[in-house]
């Protein structure tokens, strides 16, 4: 004979205690396009203002593209950082979390590291450039958030990327 | 005796496909590399001893032959071709008439609800062909809604005596339920039975979640969350789903978590710096070591069943590709050396095995190695499968599959580790990332 009715209450435990978490995560980025290197989003300010998100988004560049498995900066992207870099000396108020991101063709956890190389990549050119570490955070997302969702190279060349999303208040 | 039946359970074991021939005489077996033949099975419905449970009496009968049949070891004969109804549990069998439509194994039963809103089951398993009984009757009480774990145990019991093998089928897979588009994907831990019933939610939608892990026990989840805004490790008790983050150096990413064998240390990666590597973490006190401290990538990684060993992914040699090491770190030794790139790899609850996800030609495989590497085989081929989870028993591997393009789509399959019986597992929406949890008690 084999009793199972105490594991049986436990399954139908779980049911009662199902999860409803609280909605903690807003999204961190804020500015600038809320994260995911998406598109402009409210706070973004005009992008004729050359002070404002809009302005760092658009006419300066936010974002970086790198080769299939690389992390290495090409001249396009250190001309791109170099501009983030200058932007963010002057304009001291704003601090970036700067998000890695893989394209599909790689496993989740692998591209989580891939992803987080890349950023930090950038992350120590800008602090190369003369910006602060300490306004400076990285994080990857592997290749949770495409921005393009097709299957090939177009769209793969724009998910490899690294985009610096602003966020307003010194940290420090 | 039983020997017909048991002769079965020799070939399962053996790793070239079995195929089974029944020429009269007692069952006969040949290795070939042919197709199996799955066995024929009858499964009537179970005898309702009163009539309140007359419908679990069917559905129970159901569940188990969709557990036999789902192995690709059986096959059922329908109820239509039976030619005995089975209307008392307590009577002898007439074997002639389950000789006649050829069923090499039959299961009865009777199915009764008692004053609590218990169910009550007994079983019986039957050699057809030797005319006996195969091992033991049985009897299983449970909960109404547990109904579903009384068939999946009989299954068990159906599957061990005759392969001879450990089941699988009273087990759970705790998974990733995803739903919305590529670029905004919403992702939530669940839980379900491994065959996709029952699925219940761990957590909201309210951030990404990936790469959930079952303890050894099945009683807590591993899993990382991007809930602060980075990815950190999180441990969940699926009992009273408190859960607590493991902690972390500033500053860092963490994810990829294991438990170990006795579920008291935690395996992982920490990004710092750009560059990730693993760690080893006492769950109790929280204290961690490093265990590799290479500038590349370090991740993925897998106790041996001992607890010995760790097999792991690392991109060193400048593709990614599996290692193997001691426990507590030192000198990696690269055992896959295939053509291709090599990740997530496991290993098997037998020891024998290391299930892997190999990138190769633009397509996606799962497969298996033996741990010094040697014996490569390619169990499955698609645009996009990865992370392959072993059933309890060792011999079913499950693992995400994502379609192509714009509209694609994740979905968990399973495949015998033979490459046999590709099926997709039943899941409510898109899921990915499972981890097939240990046999209930």
């Amino acid at each position: 004979m084999t009793y199972l009715s105490k594991t049986m209450i436990l399954v139908a435990g779980l049911a009662l205690a199902a999860c409803t978490n609280p909605d903690r995560f807003e999204d961190q980025a804020g500015l600038g396009g809320g994260g995911f290197g998406a598109g402009a989003g409210a706070g973004a300010g005009s992008v004729s203002d050359p002070t404002s998100p809009a302005y760092f988004q658009q006419a300066i560049g936010d974002r970086v593209l790198f080769a299939v498995d690389q992390s290495t900066l090409s001249p396009a992207a250190q001309a791109t950082l170099d501009r983030q870099a200058g932007w963010l000396m002057t304009n001291r108020d704003f601090t970036a979390v700067i998000e890695g991101h893989a394209d599909e063709q790689g496993t989740r956890e692998y591209n989580l590291a891939l992803g987080a190389r890349r950023a930090n990549a950038v992350q120590e050119y800008l602090v190369s450039r003369g910006v602060a570490g300490n306004r400076l955070r990285a994080v990857s997302y592997g290749k949770e958030r495409p921005i393009e969702i097709c299957s090939n190279e177009s769209c793969y060349a724009k998910n490899r990327r690294a985009v610096t999303v602003l966020a307003a208040g010194l940290g420090s | 005796m039983m020997r017909s039946l048991l002769t079965l359970l020799a070939a399962l074991m053996i790793w070239a496909v079995p195929a089974m021939a029944q020429q009269g005489g007692p069952l006969r077996l040949e290795i070939t590399e042919g197709v199996i033949e799955p066995m024929p099975v009858a499964v009537p419905d179970f005898v309702a001893d009163t009539p309140a449970a007359q419908e679990l009496a069917r559905n129970i009968a159901r569940v188990i032959a969709a557990d036999l049949t789902g192995t690709g070891l059986f096959r059922e004969i329908p109820a239509a071709a039976h030619i005995s109804r089975i209307t008392s549990f307590e009577s002898p069998v007439q074997f002639s008439d389950w000789r006649a439509i050829n069923a090499q194994a039959l299961v009865t039963g009777a199915v009764n609800v008692d004053g609590a809103g218990r169910v009550i089951a007994r079983f019986r398993i039957h050699d057809v062909f030797a005319g006996q009984e195969l091992g033991q009757g049985q009897q299983l009480v449970g909960d109404r809604d547990g109904w579903r774990r009384i068939a999946h145990k009989v299954a068990d019991q159906v599957y061990a005596r005759i392969t001879g093998e450990g089941g699988y089928f009273d087990s759970r897979v705790v998974f990733v339920s995803e739903s919305g588009p590529k670029d905004q994907r919403a992702k939530r831990l669940a839980i379900m039975d491994y065959d996709g019933a029952n699925v219940q939610f761990l957590t909201d939608e309210s951030s990404i979640v990936i790469a959930p892990r079952f303890s050894p026990t099945g009683d807590r989840v591993l899993y990382t969350s991007y809930e602060t805004g980075f990815p950190h490790i999180y441990l969940l008790d699926v009992t009273s789903m408190g859960r607590r983050a493991l902690p972390t150096l500033e500053g860092t990413m963490a994810f990829a978590p294991r438990f170990s064998p006795d579920g008291r240390t935690v395996l992982y990666s920490l990004s710092q710096g750009g560059n990730t590597d693993l760690y080893s973490m006492d769950i109790l006190s929280g204290a961690s070591t490093r265990l590799t401290t290479a500038p590349s990538i370090e991740t993925a990684p897998s106790y041996s069943p001992d607890g010995r060993q760790i097999v792991f992914e690392s991109d060193r040699s400048g593709t990614p590709q599996l290692y193997v090491m001691d426990a507590g770190g030192g000198e990696a030794r690269r055992i896959s050396f295939g053509a291709g790139r090599y990740g997530t790899p496991v290993w098997s609850p037998r020891g024998d095995l290391v299930a892997f996800t190999k990138q190769s030609k633009g397509r996606f495989h799962i497969g298996v190695m033996r741990v010094d590497g040697s014996e490569e085989r390619l169990l499955t081929a698609s645009f996009l499968d990865e992370g392959p989870t072993w059933a309890p028993n060792g011999r079913v591997i499950m693992f995400t599959r994502e379609t192509q393009g714009a509209q694609g789509e994740a979905r968990l399959y399973s495949v015998d580790i033979t490459g046999r019986n590709l099926r997709q597992v039943a899941t409510p929406g898109g899921a990915s990332d499972p981890s097939w949890g240990p046999l209930q008690n």
